[in-house]
Protein backbone atom coordinates (compact mmCIF):
# COMPACT_ATOMS: atom_id res chain seq x y z
CA UNK A 1 0.00 0.00 0.00
CA UNK A 2 2.67 1.76 0.40
CA UNK A 3 4.49 1.63 -2.18
CA UNK A 4 1.64 2.33 -3.81
CA UNK A 5 1.07 5.37 -2.62
CA UNK A 6 4.78 6.52 -3.01
CA UNK A 7 4.24 5.70 -6.46
CA UNK A 8 1.62 7.62 -7.21
CA UNK A 9 3.28 10.36 -5.86
CA UNK A 10 6.38 9.89 -7.95
CA UNK A 11 3.83 10.19 -10.82
CA UNK A 12 2.13 13.63 -10.03
CA UNK A 13 5.52 14.85 -9.64
CA UNK A 14 6.68 14.06 -12.98
CA UNK A 15 3.68 14.82 -14.44
CA UNK A 16 3.52 18.21 -12.82
CA UNK A 17 6.94 18.97 -14.42
CA UNK A 18 6.24 17.10 -17.58
CA UNK A 19 3.25 19.99 -17.99
CA UNK A 20 5.13 22.61 -16.86
CA UNK A 21 7.82 21.81 -19.40
CA UNK A 22 5.47 21.06 -21.88
CA UNK A 23 3.30 24.42 -21.39
CA UNK A 24 6.52 26.69 -23.24
CA UNK A 25 6.35 24.35 -26.48
CA UNK A 26 2.75 25.48 -28.00
CA UNK A 27 0.76 23.05 -29.47
CA UNK A 28 0.35 23.76 -33.05
CA UNK A 29 2.68 26.53 -34.13
CA UNK A 30 5.49 26.73 -36.03
CA UNK A 31 8.75 26.10 -34.73
CA UNK A 32 10.56 24.51 -37.51
CA UNK A 33 14.47 25.15 -37.99
CA UNK A 34 15.91 22.66 -39.78
CA UNK A 35 12.45 20.87 -40.99
CA UNK A 36 11.94 24.04 -42.81
CA UNK A 37 15.11 23.70 -45.05
CA UNK A 38 14.80 19.83 -45.52
CA UNK A 39 11.05 20.60 -46.85
CA UNK A 40 12.48 23.10 -48.90
CA UNK A 41 15.00 21.57 -50.93
CA UNK A 42 13.78 17.75 -50.44
CA UNK A 43 12.88 17.70 -53.86
CA UNK A 44 15.44 18.85 -55.64
CA UNK A 45 18.68 17.82 -53.43
CA UNK A 46 16.98 13.99 -53.05
CA UNK A 47 13.86 13.17 -55.71
CA UNK A 48 12.09 11.67 -52.80
CA UNK A 49 8.49 13.28 -52.42
CA UNK A 50 7.98 12.01 -48.93
CA UNK A 51 10.31 14.17 -46.79
CA UNK A 52 10.18 11.84 -44.01
CA UNK A 53 12.08 9.09 -46.23
CA UNK A 54 14.14 11.68 -47.10
CA UNK A 55 15.18 12.27 -43.86
CA UNK A 56 15.71 8.99 -42.56
CA UNK A 57 17.50 7.34 -45.33
CA UNK A 58 19.63 10.27 -47.38
CA UNK A 59 20.12 13.10 -45.11
CA UNK A 60 20.83 10.81 -41.85
CA UNK A 61 21.41 7.76 -43.67
CA UNK A 62 24.49 6.53 -40.93
CA UNK A 63 21.74 7.07 -38.29
CA UNK A 64 19.86 4.35 -40.76
CA UNK A 65 22.39 2.04 -40.59
CA UNK A 66 23.13 2.09 -37.05
CA UNK A 67 19.82 1.55 -36.85
CA UNK A 68 19.39 -1.52 -38.91
CA UNK A 69 22.62 -2.81 -36.73
CA UNK A 70 20.80 -2.66 -33.41
CA UNK A 71 18.10 -4.62 -34.83
CA UNK A 72 20.49 -7.11 -36.30
CA UNK A 73 22.45 -6.83 -32.69
CA UNK A 74 18.60 -7.62 -30.70
CA UNK A 75 18.06 -10.71 -33.26
CA UNK A 76 21.45 -11.81 -32.94
CA UNK A 77 20.84 -11.58 -28.73
CA UNK A 78 17.74 -13.39 -29.11
CA UNK A 79 19.39 -15.66 -30.94
CA UNK A 80 21.48 -16.37 -28.26
CA UNK A 81 19.68 -15.95 -25.33
CA UNK A 82 17.43 -18.45 -26.47
CA UNK A 83 19.69 -20.97 -27.67
CA UNK A 84 19.43 -24.66 -27.14
CA UNK A 85 21.17 -27.72 -28.32
CA UNK A 86 17.65 -29.48 -28.58
CA UNK A 87 15.02 -27.04 -30.39
CA UNK A 88 12.11 -28.08 -31.91
CA UNK A 89 8.59 -26.75 -32.46
CA UNK A 90 6.00 -27.71 -29.95
CA UNK A 91 2.54 -26.15 -30.94
CA UNK A 92 0.47 -29.61 -29.98
CA UNK A 93 -2.99 -28.39 -32.43
CA UNK A 94 -2.96 -27.65 -36.22
CA UNK A 95 -5.07 -24.46 -36.81
CA UNK A 96 -8.66 -24.30 -37.33
CA UNK A 97 -9.87 -25.12 -41.27
CA UNK A 98 -10.57 -21.51 -41.27
CA UNK A 99 -7.16 -19.96 -40.15
CA UNK A 100 -5.13 -22.69 -42.42
CA UNK A 101 -7.19 -21.66 -45.50
CA UNK A 102 -7.32 -18.40 -44.94
CA UNK A 103 -3.52 -18.35 -44.12
CA UNK A 104 -2.94 -19.99 -47.59
CA UNK A 105 -4.91 -17.50 -49.29
CA UNK A 106 -3.62 -14.63 -47.62
CA UNK A 107 0.26 -15.52 -47.38
CA UNK A 108 1.45 -14.18 -51.22
CA UNK A 109 -0.78 -10.94 -50.53
CA UNK A 110 0.78 -9.98 -47.31
CA UNK A 111 4.06 -10.32 -48.80
CA UNK A 112 3.10 -8.34 -51.66
CA UNK A 113 2.19 -5.84 -49.29
CA UNK A 114 4.84 -5.88 -47.75
CA UNK A 115 6.82 -4.94 -50.72
CA UNK A 116 4.48 -2.38 -52.13
CA UNK A 117 5.06 -0.56 -48.83
CA UNK A 118 9.20 -0.34 -48.99
CA UNK A 119 9.57 -0.33 -52.92
CA UNK A 120 7.34 3.06 -52.42
CA UNK A 121 9.15 4.31 -49.69
CA UNK A 122 9.93 7.59 -51.29
CA UNK A 123 5.85 8.08 -52.46
CA UNK A 124 3.48 7.39 -49.76
CA UNK A 125 3.65 6.79 -45.68
CA UNK A 126 6.02 3.49 -45.04
CA UNK A 127 9.33 2.54 -46.01
CA UNK A 128 11.51 -0.62 -44.62
CA UNK A 129 10.86 -0.93 -41.24
CA UNK A 130 6.76 -1.18 -41.40
CA UNK A 131 7.51 -2.88 -44.62
CA UNK A 132 9.87 -5.89 -43.61
CA UNK A 133 7.55 -5.70 -40.20
CA UNK A 134 4.63 -6.93 -42.56
CA UNK A 135 6.58 -9.22 -44.40
CA UNK A 136 7.71 -10.70 -40.87
CA UNK A 137 3.54 -11.14 -40.05
CA UNK A 138 3.20 -13.00 -43.21
CA UNK A 139 5.86 -16.15 -41.84
CA UNK A 140 4.00 -15.13 -38.35
CA UNK A 141 0.90 -16.20 -40.03
CA UNK A 142 2.45 -19.61 -41.34
CA UNK A 143 3.81 -20.33 -37.73
CA UNK A 144 0.24 -20.12 -36.41
CA UNK A 145 -1.68 -22.20 -39.16
CA UNK A 146 0.60 -24.89 -39.01
CA UNK A 147 2.40 -26.96 -36.92
CA UNK A 148 5.13 -28.50 -38.54
CA UNK A 149 6.25 -25.29 -40.45
CA UNK A 150 10.05 -23.87 -40.18
CA UNK A 151 11.19 -20.81 -41.84
CA UNK A 152 14.16 -21.73 -44.38
CA UNK A 153 16.43 -20.97 -42.61
CA UNK A 154 19.80 -21.61 -44.73
CA UNK A 155 18.30 -18.85 -46.96
CA UNK A 156 17.02 -16.52 -44.38
CA UNK A 157 20.47 -16.41 -43.17
CA UNK A 158 22.43 -15.77 -46.32
CA UNK A 159 19.61 -13.23 -47.28
CA UNK A 160 20.04 -11.03 -43.87
CA UNK A 161 24.18 -11.44 -44.47
CA UNK A 162 23.76 -10.15 -48.34
CA UNK A 163 21.48 -7.26 -48.17
CA UNK A 164 23.54 -6.07 -44.48
CA UNK A 165 26.59 -6.25 -46.51
CA UNK A 166 24.54 -4.65 -49.66
CA UNK A 167 23.62 -1.59 -47.97
CA UNK A 168 27.19 -0.93 -46.54
CA UNK A 169 28.49 -1.45 -50.22
CA UNK A 170 25.39 0.94 -51.75
CA UNK A 171 27.38 3.63 -48.89
CA UNK A 172 30.57 2.87 -50.35
CA UNK A 173 29.79 2.86 -53.96
CA UNK A 174 28.64 6.06 -53.02
CA UNK A 175 32.26 7.57 -50.94
CA UNK A 176 34.27 6.23 -53.98
CA UNK A 177 31.93 8.22 -56.30
CA UNK A 178 31.50 11.43 -54.21
CA UNK A 179 33.49 11.82 -51.59
CA UNK A 180 31.22 10.62 -48.70
CA UNK A 181 29.99 7.22 -47.24
CA UNK A 182 26.02 6.69 -48.43
CA UNK A 183 26.24 9.68 -51.25
CA UNK A 184 23.26 9.55 -53.42
CA UNK A 185 25.28 8.92 -57.14
CA UNK A 186 21.99 7.90 -58.39
CA UNK A 187 20.01 11.33 -58.22
CA UNK A 188 23.14 13.83 -57.55
CA UNK A 189 25.57 12.83 -60.54
CA UNK A 190 23.05 10.64 -63.18
CA UNK A 191 19.98 12.42 -62.26
CA UNK A 192 18.00 9.50 -62.62
CA UNK A 193 14.63 10.15 -62.94
CA UNK A 194 14.76 14.09 -62.37
CA UNK A 195 11.63 14.84 -64.67
CA UNK A 196 10.03 11.48 -63.05
CA UNK A 197 9.70 12.73 -59.27
CA UNK A 198 6.82 11.47 -57.77
CA UNK A 199 6.58 8.81 -59.57
CA UNK A 200 8.00 4.83 -58.83
CA UNK A 201 11.16 5.46 -60.92
CA UNK A 202 12.71 8.42 -59.04
CA UNK A 203 13.94 8.84 -55.06
CA UNK A 204 17.79 8.44 -56.18
CA UNK A 205 18.83 5.35 -54.13
CA UNK A 206 16.17 5.51 -51.87
CA UNK A 207 13.96 2.65 -53.22
CA UNK A 208 17.24 0.37 -53.36
CA UNK A 209 18.06 1.51 -49.67
CA UNK A 210 14.72 0.54 -48.47
CA UNK A 211 14.73 -2.81 -50.39
CA UNK A 212 17.72 -3.47 -48.20
CA UNK A 213 16.23 -2.68 -45.55
CA UNK A 214 12.79 -4.01 -46.07
CA UNK A 215 14.56 -7.26 -46.56
CA UNK A 216 16.52 -7.44 -43.49
CA UNK A 217 13.91 -6.23 -41.47
CA UNK A 218 11.66 -8.51 -42.68
CA UNK A 219 14.61 -11.71 -42.11
CA UNK A 220 15.08 -10.71 -38.30
CA UNK A 221 11.70 -10.30 -37.41
CA UNK A 222 10.57 -13.74 -38.79
CA UNK A 223 14.19 -14.95 -36.89
CA UNK A 224 13.24 -13.63 -33.76
CA UNK A 225 9.73 -14.78 -34.30
CA UNK A 226 11.32 -18.49 -34.63
CA UNK A 227 13.40 -17.94 -32.11
CA UNK A 228 10.46 -17.70 -29.46
CA UNK A 229 8.23 -20.12 -30.69
CA UNK A 230 11.11 -22.83 -30.52
CA UNK A 231 10.45 -24.56 -26.88
CA UNK A 232 13.68 -27.09 -25.21
CA UNK A 233 12.07 -30.58 -25.25
CA UNK A 234 13.46 -33.15 -23.39
CA UNK A 235 15.08 -36.32 -24.71
CA UNK B 1 -3.18 26.20 -20.59
CA UNK B 2 -1.60 22.38 -21.63
CA UNK B 3 -2.91 21.11 -25.03
CA UNK B 4 -5.18 17.97 -24.83
CA UNK B 5 -2.20 16.02 -27.27
CA UNK B 6 0.46 16.49 -24.89
CA UNK B 7 -2.32 15.38 -21.90
CA UNK B 8 -2.94 12.35 -23.63
CA UNK B 9 0.65 11.62 -23.89
CA UNK B 10 1.71 12.63 -20.45
CA UNK B 11 -0.93 10.72 -19.17
CA UNK B 12 0.32 7.27 -21.49
CA UNK B 13 4.13 7.80 -20.27
CA UNK B 14 2.29 8.06 -16.84
CA UNK B 15 0.49 5.22 -16.71
CA UNK B 16 3.19 3.31 -18.27
CA UNK B 17 5.49 4.77 -15.38
CA UNK B 18 3.02 3.15 -12.57
CA UNK B 19 3.27 -0.09 -14.50
CA UNK B 20 6.77 -0.12 -14.19
CA UNK B 21 7.02 0.63 -10.79
CA UNK B 22 3.94 -1.18 -9.26
CA UNK B 23 3.34 -4.27 -10.93
CA UNK B 24 5.04 -7.33 -9.91
CA UNK B 25 4.61 -9.64 -13.00
CA UNK B 26 7.83 -9.31 -15.13
CA UNK B 27 5.50 -9.69 -18.52
CA UNK B 28 3.05 -6.39 -16.68
CA UNK B 29 6.38 -3.97 -16.19
CA UNK B 30 7.34 -4.99 -19.83
CA UNK B 31 3.41 -3.99 -20.88
CA UNK B 32 3.83 -0.98 -18.99
CA UNK B 33 7.05 -0.12 -20.98
CA UNK B 34 5.44 -0.35 -24.14
CA UNK B 35 2.99 2.28 -23.26
CA UNK B 36 5.13 4.60 -22.13
CA UNK B 37 7.01 3.89 -25.48
CA UNK B 38 4.14 4.63 -27.43
CA UNK B 39 3.28 7.98 -24.80
CA UNK B 40 7.05 9.05 -25.76
CA UNK B 41 6.33 9.06 -29.44
CA UNK B 42 2.86 10.72 -29.27
CA UNK B 43 4.31 13.53 -27.28
CA UNK B 44 7.13 13.50 -30.14
CA UNK B 45 5.08 13.56 -32.52
CA UNK B 46 2.50 16.04 -31.26
CA UNK B 47 5.93 18.45 -30.58
CA UNK B 48 6.53 18.65 -34.65
CA UNK B 49 2.73 19.25 -35.53
CA UNK B 50 2.48 22.59 -37.31
CA UNK B 51 -1.60 23.90 -36.87
CA UNK B 52 -3.58 23.69 -40.43
CA UNK B 53 -0.72 21.46 -42.20
CA UNK B 54 -0.76 18.39 -43.82
CA UNK B 55 1.69 15.29 -43.73
CA UNK B 56 5.28 16.05 -45.16
CA UNK B 57 4.36 14.13 -48.61
CA UNK B 58 4.83 16.85 -51.74
CA UNK B 59 2.45 15.69 -53.61
CA UNK B 60 0.11 18.16 -55.51
CA UNK B 61 -1.43 21.18 -53.66
CA UNK B 62 1.07 20.20 -50.63
CA UNK B 63 4.27 22.45 -51.24
CA UNK B 64 7.07 23.04 -48.53
CA UNK B 65 5.07 25.57 -46.88
CA UNK B 66 1.63 23.61 -46.20
CA UNK B 67 3.48 20.41 -44.51
CA UNK B 68 4.61 19.73 -40.87
CA UNK B 69 8.33 19.35 -39.64
CA UNK B 70 9.19 15.92 -40.67
CA UNK B 71 12.44 15.68 -38.37
CA UNK B 72 9.94 14.02 -35.40
CA UNK B 73 8.82 11.84 -37.59
CA UNK B 74 11.74 10.64 -39.00
CA UNK B 75 13.18 10.22 -35.05
CA UNK B 76 9.81 8.59 -33.98
CA UNK B 77 10.25 5.89 -37.00
CA UNK B 78 13.80 5.46 -35.49
CA UNK B 79 12.86 5.24 -31.89
CA UNK B 80 9.77 2.45 -32.92
CA UNK B 81 12.08 -0.03 -34.24
CA UNK B 82 14.90 0.56 -31.28
CA UNK B 83 11.43 -0.45 -29.54
CA UNK B 84 10.60 -3.36 -30.94
CA UNK B 85 14.63 -4.60 -30.01
CA UNK B 86 14.45 -3.68 -26.59
CA UNK B 87 10.82 -5.25 -26.58
CA UNK B 88 12.22 -8.55 -28.29
CA UNK B 89 15.13 -8.92 -25.62
CA UNK B 90 13.21 -8.29 -22.82
CA UNK B 91 10.65 -10.87 -23.77
CA UNK B 92 13.46 -13.45 -24.27
CA UNK B 93 15.42 -12.58 -20.94
CA UNK B 94 11.78 -13.08 -19.32
CA UNK B 95 11.32 -16.48 -20.85
CA UNK B 96 15.09 -17.29 -20.13
CA UNK B 97 13.85 -16.03 -16.44
CA UNK B 98 10.71 -18.54 -16.26
CA UNK B 99 12.88 -21.49 -17.24
CA UNK B 100 15.14 -20.60 -14.70
CA UNK B 101 12.95 -19.70 -11.62
CA UNK B 102 9.30 -20.72 -12.75
CA UNK B 103 7.99 -17.37 -11.79
CA UNK B 104 8.04 -14.12 -13.06
CA UNK B 105 7.45 -12.48 -10.05
CA UNK B 106 10.44 -10.27 -9.30
CA UNK B 107 10.07 -10.07 -6.14
CA UNK B 108 10.50 -13.93 -6.22
CA UNK B 109 12.88 -13.64 -8.60
CA UNK B 110 14.89 -11.28 -5.93
CA UNK B 111 14.54 -13.53 -3.16
CA UNK B 112 15.88 -16.74 -4.77
CA UNK B 113 18.97 -14.85 -5.94
CA UNK B 114 19.56 -13.80 -2.59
Amino acid sequence: MLKRALAIITLIIIGYWLAQGLAGVPFGEDKMLVGQYYLDNVKEQTGAVNAVTAVVVNYRGFDTLGEVTVLFIASTGVGALLWRRKKQRTAKTEGSIVLTTGTRLLVPFVMLFGAYIFIHGHLTPGGGFPGGATIATAFLLLYMAFTAYEIPHKAFEKTEGAVGMAYVLVGLIGLAIGGYFLYDWIWQDWGFGVDNVGRLLSGGFIPIIYTIIGLKVGTELSGIIDNMLKEEVSE
Amino acid sequence: MISVYYFGAISLILIGLYAVLVKKNLLKMLIGLSIMETGVNLLLVSVGYVAGRSAPILSEGIGPNQAVDPIPQALVLTAIVIGVATTAMALSVAMILHEKYGTLNVEEIRRLRG
